[in-house]
């Protein structure tokens, strides 16, 4: 699809609304539907519309392999690593109460952090699968 | 009354594309088609979702369901070469026969499930009430679904997360990892 000029120019412009429109979910998890799952698809489907217009030596570039690795593991460390800091504070694992002085904000971090954690690693591992499939056919 | 109406006219209109979805994936041989019915299936069951008022549920049926494992599938059937579904060579009677009576089982378990929305469920009696009033001054979240998912049961979507993970990392292993090592030998050659 290297010289379809209408897909690549309308991909361009999708891309950042996509990209917006999955950090207003992650964000906006907390008062609307939606969540750090959902937005890490998203978010990942924004890049397969990229791969898919762009090809994917252009979308490797962007993201090559190991940093999508290192990304899925950081997304599962945040929500995890939370977890050990409360423990660390003298709580129990995922207590968030502990995160702040007073226990509603306390919770409140905690569960931006994870959900955060959850973001990143679903769309980093959602795009390591499908760099996977397509990397095949070469 | 009236928007008691639509609901119903409203469900049973999904309902029905939800069977001729079904039943057209069961006619039709050729994959690529069934994978987009599929794909209209999910959408379909979103849809159903939100008319159930379970928001977060449609949005990751549609964004998962609808979206990334069409995408995911389409890969897939890219890599293979027969898009057709061979006819199978014997007959379907016992598998038939089980089918019927799997179902007939889960028909007949229908029967005790309490009606949609009953208030007196033991879905809504049990741990329920607590979330819904006290989710909020307790962990200061507005979305109760949130709460629920990240701080009340934050273990199950840990253990959510990491099973996306591992599977991930299972398909690295399995056909990432191989081009990787093809690349690096087409890089030193």
């Amino acid at each position: 699809m290297k010289h379809n000029l209408i897909l690549r120019v309308i991909a361009k412009y999708l891309f950042p609304v996509i990209a917006l429109f999955a950090f207003y979910v992650q964000f906006h998890g907390d008062y609307g539907p939606g969540g750090g799952f959902q937005a890490g698809v998203i978010l990942s489907v924004a890049f397969i519309l990229y791969t898919l217009v762009f090809g994917l030596e252009t979308a490797e570039q962007v993201l090559p392999h190991h940093v999508l690795r290192i990304l899925a593991s950081t997304g599962v460390l945040i929500y995890a690593g939370t977890g050990v800091a409360t423990m660390l504070m003298g709580g129990n694992f995922l207590d968030y109460g502990l995160l702040a002085l007073n226990p509603v904000e306390g919770q409140h971090i905690g569960i931006m952090l994870i959900e955060i954690g959850i973001g990143i690693a679903v769309s980093a591992v959602m795009l390591m699968i499908f760099f996977a499939f397509a990397g095949r056919e070469r | 009354m009236v928007t008691v109406l639509i609901d119903t006219l409203i469900d049973i209109t999904l309902l029905a594309f939800l069977a001729i979805t079904a039943i057209a994936i069961i006619r039709i041989h050729n994959l690529f088609v069934i994978i987009m019915l599929f794909s209209i299936f999910s959408l379909h069951s979103a849809g159903l979702f939100v008319v159930m008022d379970a928001a977060d549920v449609a949005f990751t049926e549609a964004a998962v369901g609808a979206g990334i494992s069409t995408v995911l599938m389409l890969g897939t059937l890219a890599l293979t070469k027969n898009h057709e579904e061979k006819n199978p060579s014997h007959r379907a009677r016992l598998p038939l026969l089980v089918v019927l009576i799997t179902g007939g089982a889960l028909i007949y378990g229908t029967y005790d499930i309490p009606s949609f929305g009953d208030p007196l469920s033991p879905a809504q009696q049990h741990v329920k009430p607590r979330y819904i009033e006290r989710s909020m001054e307790e962990t200061g979240v507005a979305n109760t679904v949130t709460a629920v998912l990240a701080s009340y049961r934050g273990y199950d979507t840990l253990g959510e997360v990491i099973v996306i993970f591992t599977a991930g990392i299972g398909i690295m292993l399995l056909i990432g990892e191989r081009l990787m090592r093809r690349k690096k030998r087409e890089d030193d050659g």
